[in-house]
């Protein structure tokens, strides 16, 4: 429980923690809320040499409405994404989905950029994001780049971000109507065993929590939908192609079972929001 | 509901009301000190190496590069130390004359017998440069053979411990006429036969151990600083175990977060920091991970049970046979073997059962050793007996509330010569159903979850229920002396009066988040006639409690609580002998009222208790013969256990598509004969339903075939919190025990004891008709849809 000696460094702009980053990329590691990576260096699982701190970095928590989208910057709170009023009207999902996060004092520590760039396929706010089709904007030594949401989540614990970049903002659709989450625990604190995120306006897009290596759309039931089907029939292949993995709370084969449910049920909720 | 007020001697006691806990400011505040809190210039840290392996031979512990890393000051193998002990640990009931005790050494010497055992200790500055330094402690093992699984331990298929003969520690039998059992099930109309698995539980105290010892510059004594729930009990077997003469160690418990058993132990850290500040004359301190304290502080549970009941066509129940495999671990901890036999006694439950055979195998496995967990024993004995009760209310087609009237021993019978040879003391146990049955309105339950069938709902609601009787108050020494315990059960108070009129109470008992300075002063309150906070309870420390039997087994009060009382009598007692010298009057005509002695209706002309104190002190002018100061003390050993009762109904909600168990409602109805303090004893029952219900629905210690243990975490060991818990209703009902002058049972353990059962039973009842009849604990959702999908439903949906 104690982690292995690191440097701590503190960033005051995002310049500064970038500068930091390059010096030794791989060794290098920014700490936001510390939510997912104080666990891990604590088990020693991760041992980093020196952490940049890029918690007090000025500027960069917000939830802006940018006109045809909604604008979240990296280090924006699980708590101040649930109660912004902006995201409640215009991106109700990111909102609910923000306050299903851990207890109330990772909500309160916990970033939506330290989420979404630790690339933990048990996570909630990577599926919303994947289902809201989001684009990543991602500052480094060469430049910015704004990297779609499906091309983000590579594996686990990997995404698209290069060793010495970083997540500055979170760009979303709105969509203030048919939408839903699930999320399925053991404990009201937990992690999911499994998680679905549907949002229906436009293409309907379905994004699952849990159930492979990464966060992951269930491409059966999106091609479904497409094709007209009703919510059970496409729910029925929410696990088509995927493997989830069997662990201590769940085995591979429930949770392919839980997703036809809770896909089922996402889908019946997401419909009724739209009225 | 309304509690006896006890008989006390101020006109308007505090003894029955809801009091705020004293101890809460401090706690809440932070300002309370635990071990780890404590500071000591100078001590050394000390991280213990523990074995990766579940079982292995240990063939090189080389601490050569460990010791050249920054701030070590030792780093020490099991050889290096096997001459600090004067004896291995100890294990403090040998329940049977050949019972079988592996040598258990605080750091292993040839072999490592769970993950987690010690193989080597470092000692460095700090406690990062200690583990930095453990971690590069290079020990080479062959791995062997683990004996995991504990039927097949118990087949002797894998041995456990390399050189013992089985893994047998001991078979333990009460079977008072065996022939009466054999007619019982020859004759019964109908018999169920039921097999439960008690899962290993890991105690998960809020906070982890922590021991700090500090040798004392002059005269060779000890401070031994413990997170323990037993420092009295502690400093006899340290003193024994690293051989220190008993009177040169001081233990002390500061403040202690919570224990439940696990802290009714003398662990080999505790042995470790002695021994080492000893040889090192430094102080030595060792702070417990999370983690760690999953793999080497004990578990709880683990028994596989067989019972059988016999019942004519009425059902009413002739005969319960019981055999028992119970899971010691790798080694017998200080009461290891003891915990099943606690519950030996009670398997026929709150029922009046006329023929009794139990039989308990402990076996060794290569797992944490298990020993006292909240309830330790009797919370698997009321698992048992519930559970098949509802299996016979299924089998004979009755309502399990029905089945549970017609059995229980009538309030007419007590006390009541158990089969099993107990006395219970008291108890009304249909009142404490009825109350339970109308608090949750059980007959519109059962017509709600009739509708629910049969609308096909996915959400199926289940009532179930859990009567149940427990002993506490451990316990009468002459009965400890027949079950082979080494120790007596008394306990021992002082009550004493300081010159300005306030009072110190000192006690053996050992607080751990019971509240028990706020329910010591109430008591004293109430006898002196002075406010509570005028009582300062002085505990845990052997410094100033040199006596005492610590906490543990819902003893506090019943036994505690009673010797403080009658100190406190006592001290009356000598007041009113100094009133009757000042006030010129016999001792008899005198009343004490709101501390105020006077002659029977002359109450202005009284003296106060604190003016006599003052008096006593001084000795300026006491009666002939009195001595100084207002100071009495008792040692009260129980001539009986108490037997506290009740019955507990959870009603769950099942998603019959997910499997999920949801706990909509829980109503707990408990006799803990008299209160004093209702606050406490409903905080006492909240926390005893939500550890039950873990157990039930969260809680296991996994391990995989090699042994290793996979619940090392808080994220995979699933501690619920209380936003995965119902607010819980509560009742009482107020049957005095007559075995103490307070009256009083213990409320420590019922909540545990009740709610698993209750909770189990209810998710059965949920799926009974679809052909559901055991679900194995902890009752994951997975376990649920498995069961639902295996199941065939009952011709014609019988509950
Ligand atoms: C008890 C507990 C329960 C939890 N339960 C849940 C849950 O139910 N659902 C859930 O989704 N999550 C849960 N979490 C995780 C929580 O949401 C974390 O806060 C979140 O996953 C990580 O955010 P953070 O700001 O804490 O990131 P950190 O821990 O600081 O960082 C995580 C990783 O992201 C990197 N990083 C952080 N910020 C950036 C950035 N701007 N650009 C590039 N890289 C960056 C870090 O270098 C690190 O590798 C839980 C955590 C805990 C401790």
């Amino acid at each position: 429980m104690i982690p292995a000696s690191f440097e701590y460094r503190r960033a005051g702009s995002v310049e500064e923690a970038l500068g930091w980053l390059s010096e030794d990329p791989d060794s290098t590691k920014l700490l936001a809320g510390g939510h997912s990576l104080l666990p891990l260096m604590k088990l020693r699982l991760a041992t980093p040499g020196v952490l940049v701190d890029v918690g007090r970095v000025p500027g960069l928590s917000y939830v802006r409405d940018a006109g045809d989208h909604v604008a979240i910057g990296a280090l924006t709170r699980h708590r101040d994404l649930e109660i912004s009023e902006v995201a409640r009207a215009s991106v109700p999902l990111l909102a609910h989905v923000a306050g299903q996060v851990g207890d109330p004092q990772v909500r309160h520590r916990g970033t939506i950029g330290g989420s979404l760039a630790h690339g933990d396929p048990a996570s909630d706010l990577p599926a919303a994001v994947l289902a809201l089709d989001a684009t990543l904007v991602a500052d480094g030594p060469r430049g910015r780049r704004e990297i779609a949401a499906d091309d983000f989540f590579r594996g686990f614990l990997e995404t698209a971000l290069e060793p010495d970049e970083m997540l500055t903002e979170i760009r979303v659709r709105k969509a203030p109507s048919g939408w839903a989450f699930q999320k399925f625990n053991r404990r009201a604190q937990d992690w999911a065993i499994v998680g679905v995120a549907a949002v229906l306006d436009g293409d309907p897009r379905v994004a699952l929590v849990n159930m492979g290596s990464t966060t992951l759309r269930a491409r059966g039931t999106e091609e479904a939908l497409a094709a007209g089907a009703d919510p059970t029939d496409a729910a029925a292949r929410a696990a088509d192609g995927l493997e989830p993995s069997s662990d201590l709370h769940a085995s591979a084969e429930y949770r392919r079972h839980l997703a036809t449910v809770l896909v089922r049920r996402a889908l019946v909720e997401a419909a009724a929001t739209r009225g | 509901m309304s509690a006896t007020v006890l008989e006390g001697h101020g006109t308007a006691g505090v003894v029955g009301t809801r009091m705020l806990r004293r101890e809460d400011p401090a706690l809440l505040s932070g300002e309370a000190r635990f071990v780890h809190d404590l500071v000591v210039p100078g001590a050394l840290h000390m991280a213990v190496v523990r074995s990766p392996y579940a079982h292995a031979r240990i063939t090189s512990v080389d601490v050569s590069v460990a010791l050249g890393m920054p701030g070590v000051v030792a780093a020490l193998t099991g050889a290096d130390l096997a001459g600090e002990w004067a004896s291995p640990m100890p294990c403090a009931w040998p329940v049977t004359a050949d019972m079988q005790s592996p040598e258990h050494l605080p750091v292993a010497l040839r072999e490592a017998c769970y993950v987690g055992d010690a193989v080597a200790v470092v000692l460095a500055g700090s406690q990062a440069e200690a583990q930095d330094a453990a971690a590069a402690v290079a020990v080479d093992y062959e791995e062997l053979p683990a004996a995991v699984d504990l039927e097949d331990a118990a087949r002797d298929g894998v041995l456990a411990h390399l050189d013992a003969p089985s893994n047998r520690a001991y078979t333990w039998e009460l079977i008072p006429d065996p022939e009466a059992v054999r007619r019982a099930f020859d004759d019964a109309a109908v018999t169920v036969k039921e097999r439960y698995v008690q899962q290993r539980l890991i105690p998960a105290a809020m906070e982890p151990r922590g021991v700090c010892v500090v040798p004392q510059p002059f005269g060779g004594e000890y401070v031994v600083y413990s997170s323990t729930q037993i420092p009295h009990i502690l400093r006899t077997m340290l003193g024994m175990t690293a051989g220190v003469p008993e009177e040169r160690i001081r233990v002390i418990a500061p403040s202690v977060g919570g224990g439940f058993g696990s802290k009714l132990d003398v662990y080999a850290e505790e042995l470790l920091c002695l021994a080492l500040a000893r040889r090192l004359r430094r102080p030595v301190r060792w702070s417990e991970e999370r983690s760690e304290a999953a793999q080497a502080t004990i578990h709880g549970r683990g028994q596989v049970q067989d019972i059988e009941l016999a019942a004519d066509a009425d059902g009413r129940v002739k005969a319960v046979r019981v055999h028992l495999l119970a899971d010691m671990g790798a080694y017998l901890q200080l009461v290891t073997p003891g915990v099943p036999i606690l519950g030996a006694f009670l398997y026929h439950g709150t029922y009046d059962v006329p023929a009794y055979s139990f039989t308990c195998t402990g076996v060794f496995t290569n797992k944490t050793p298990t020993d006292a967990y909240r309830g330790a024993g009797r919370p698997e004995a009321t698992y048992a007996i519930e559970r098949a009760m509802d299996a016979l209310a299924r089998k004979l087609g009755m309502d399990p509330a029905e089945l549970r009237r017609r059995n229980f021993i009538g309030a007419d019978k007590f006390p009541y010569s158990s089969v099993a040879g107990l006395v219970f003391d008291s108890g009304d146990y249909e009142a404490a159903l009825d109350k339970a049955l109308g608090l949750v309105g059980y007959e519109a339950l059962r017509q709600e979850q009739a509708q629910r069938r049969s609308d096909g709902a996915t959400k199926l609601l289940g009532v179930g229920l859990s009567s149940y009787v427990e002993m506490c108050g451990l316990a009468p020494s002459r009965v400890l002396a027949s079950l082979h315990y080494v120790a007596g059960g008394w306990e021992t108070a002082t009550v004493r009066m300081l010159p300005t009129g306030k009072v110190q109470v000192v006690t053996g008992a050992t607080p751990h988040g019971q509240g028990h300075v706020t329910s010591w002063s109430m008591i004293v309150a109430d006898k002196l006639g002075v406010p509570p906070d005028d009582v300062e309870v002085l505990h845990s420390d052997t410094g100033l409690s040199p006596l005492g039997l610590d906490t543990y087994g819902s003893r506090s009060l019943s036994v505690g609580g009673t010797a403080i009382a009658l100190a406190a009598d006592r001290l009356v007692d000598k007041a009113r002998l100094l009133a009757a010298y000042r006030l010129e009057a016999a001792p008899e005509d005198l009343e004490l009222s709101d501390g105020q002695f006077a002659v029977r209706g002359t109450p202005s002309t009284g003296i106060g208790i604190g003016t006599l104190a003052f008096e006593a002190f001084t000795a300026h002018d006491l009666p002939e013969g009195m001595e100084p100061n207002l100071e009495a003390s008792a040692t009260y050993d129980p001539t009986n256990f108490t037997f506290p009762f009740g019955t507990h109904v959870a009603v769950v909600e099942v998603d019959t598509e997910t499997g999920r168990v949801d706990l909509v409602r829980y109503v707990g109805v408990d006799d803990c004969g008299n209160q004093i303090n209702p606050l406490i004893v409903d905080g006492q029952v909240h926390g005893g339903i939500a550890q039950g219900v873990a157990q039930a629905l969260y809680e296991e210690a996994s391990y995989d075939e090699r042994g290793n243990l996979l619940t090392t975490t808080l994220a995979d060991y699933l501690v619920p919190a209380a936003s995965d818990l119902p607010s819980f209703t509560l009742g009482r009902t107020v049957t005095p025990s007559p075995s103490n002058p307070l009256g009083v049972k213990g409320v420590g353990e019922a909540g545990t004891i009740a709610s698993t059962p209750a909770v189990v039973n209810a998710v059965v009842d949920a799926l009974s008709h679809l052909g559901v009849e055991d679900l194995e604990m902890p009752v994951t959702p997975e376990r649920v849809w498995r069961s639902i999908g295996a199941a065939a439903p009952v011709p014609g949906g019988a509950r």
